[in-house]
């Protein structure tokens, strides 16, 4: 690991003008360090900030501050009783270890487990621009099937934030000159294109304090499903968080998306316009699962993704729906 | 710089800040209960507390540990060197073969206990269900031990001897 500054922030004024680069957990970072691929020269420990408590929001929703543990967002009873989806989504990922030091905010900016972007003996556009993609023509079993480039088929691996993005939520952030903004969840990640290493829109210096969850409507039925390739603490190969609102048997409202098949967490908008004002039904689950793979693309290893996700998305929307769980298992 | 390790305080003068707090345990202070695996967070060896809940230490700055209670294996018995409810436990069941693992093992389960005494979920608990140590199950007791290998593969008899502390302890 190389030498660097260590700081401990006191205030979040302190933590945004003490440096560029925070640490919280760590679990991520410190281990990203230990390869060699993250190479910080000053890091600002953010962790005694008073950003760990979870508070009613007005209008119904939760405000999270961003030092609040993955465990502890997982058990807080408002979360299991209001947003189910978030709390099965983190109790999905990683172990009780790693949950009881991984923060929300971090959660959200951990990076991709490529095996090629932590292998620094191989070529990686994410680690070095303009090197190349070894992934695309080596082992890409969980490799993104959906808003990939030629550049990088790197996955987000991140659980919480598939649930995040389907529930609406949306980030606070405080800049170093003071200045604060909202980013909405799904709109915090970038697509790779050109440049991979491009992988979020926050600046330097930019620290996430806290993560607004809007209340949902009366009656929302939420699900999350994950397949992976052993029952505990493996990455999804494809997940799906679903919350589905119904008036008998029609869909009021569908919101789905999806882990483990894109460079960010992917936000099913084809599939939710299919399912608006459609009726449940299994047949019209199929359909808008389908639509929503249509431009899928395998990269070899891969290509079981992409009939997995269909039934993955159809056998959750069928669970959220209350038809029994499908033909997936 | 100073660390406080099973209720006692250690000095570790001018630490580098790139130590880890295994790195600490073992190489500064020469603590060698805590067990380094994998280094990576993946096989939870080198588990333990920390404020009474179980993390990876390989993956932990020493230095932002400063003012925790840190709890090692050897932390786990009473004070008069008497082993837990659940260290007996793994005794009767044969609960290990090399040993390697069983520091990151016993420090793991005593958080689960706990864990499940304060009634929190795993992601195979049902919404709004209550939990109870007497009534643990083994498919429980395997997810919440899901960060802890065990190359010997003494599994079985790790789940056993967590549930008979589970079933002790309720």
């Amino acid at each position: 690991m190389r030498p660097f500054e260590y700081v401990r922030a006191a205030t979040v004024e302190d933590a945004v003008t003490g440096g560029d680069r925070f640490i919280a957990g760590g679990t991520n970072l410190v281990d990203l360090m230990k390869h060699g691929i993250e190479r910080p020269e000053r890091l600002v420990d953010v962790t005694r900030l008073e950003l760990a408590s979870i508070e009613e929001a007005d209008g119904g929703g939760l405000r999270i501050g961003s030092q609040v543990t993955n465990s502890a967002l997982a058990n807080d009873a408002r979360v299991r009783e209001r947003y189910p989806v978030l709390s099965k989504a983190l109790l999905s990922g990683a172990t009780q270890q790693l949950r009881n030091k991984a923060s929300t905010g971090g959660n959200f900016l951990q990076r991709t487990r490529c095996y090629y972007f932590y292998d620094t003996a191989r070529r990686c556009n994410k680690r070095e621009p303009g090197s190349g993609c070894d992934a695309l023509d080596g082992f890409n079993r969980i490799h993104a099937i959906l808003g990939a480039s030629e550049h990088c088929i790197a996955t987000h691996p991140s659980d919480m934030a598939v649930a995040m993005v389907a529930l609406d939520a949306e980030l606070l952030t405080r800049k170093s000159d003071g200045s604060t903004r909202r980013v909405k969840a799904e709109a915090l990640h970038q697509l790779p294109g050109d440049t991979p290493h491009h992988e979020h829109v926050l600046e330097p210096g930019e620290l996430i304090t806290h993560v607004d969850l809007p209340p949902l409507p009366d009656g929302a039925r939420h699900v999350y499903r994950k397949a992976r390739d052993r029952a505990s603490y493996a990455f999804a190969l494809v997940s799906v968080a679903v919350v589905l609102v119904t008036d008998g048997d029609a869909i009021t409202e569908a919101r789905v998306a999806l882990g483990g098949v894109a460079p960010k967490p992917w936000r099913a908008h084809r599939a939710e316009a299919a399912l608006k004002g459609a009726r449940v039904d299994r047949d019209v689950f199929r359909r808008a699962a389908e639509a929503e793979l249509e431009d899928a693309r395998g990269h070899g290893d891969n290509d079981f993704k992409i009939p997995l996700a269909t039934r993955l998305i159809a056998s959750a929307l069928a669970e959220a729906a209350g038809l029994d769980a499908g033909d997936d298992r | 710089m100073k660390l406080q390790i099973d209720g006692q305080d250690h000095d570790l003068g001018d630490l580098d800040p790139r130590t880890t707090l295994l790195d600490a345990l073992r190489e500064r202070l020469g603590l060698m209960g805590t067990k380094k695996g994998c280094d990576h967070g993946q096989c939870g060896a080198c588990t333990v507390l920390v404020n009474g809940r179980r993390i990876n230490s390989c993956l932990a700055l020493a230095v932002m540990h400063e003012g925790d209670a840190i709890t090692t294996v050897a932390g786990l018995e009473a004070d008069d060197g008497t082993p837990s409810a659940l260290q007996e436990a793994f005794m009767e069941h044969d609960a290990f073969q090399c040993g390697y693992c069983t520091a990151g093992q016993l420090c793991s389960a005593t958080s689960l206990l706990r864990e499940v005494k304060r009634g929190e979920p795993s992601v195979l608990t049902p919404m709004g269900a209550e939990l109870s140590l007497s009534e643990l199950s083994d498919d429980e007791i395997r997810e919440r031990m899901s960060g802890n290998l065990c190359r010997c593969g003494a599994y079985a008899n790790i789940v056993a001897a967590v549930r008979q502390a589970a079933e002790a302890e309720s």
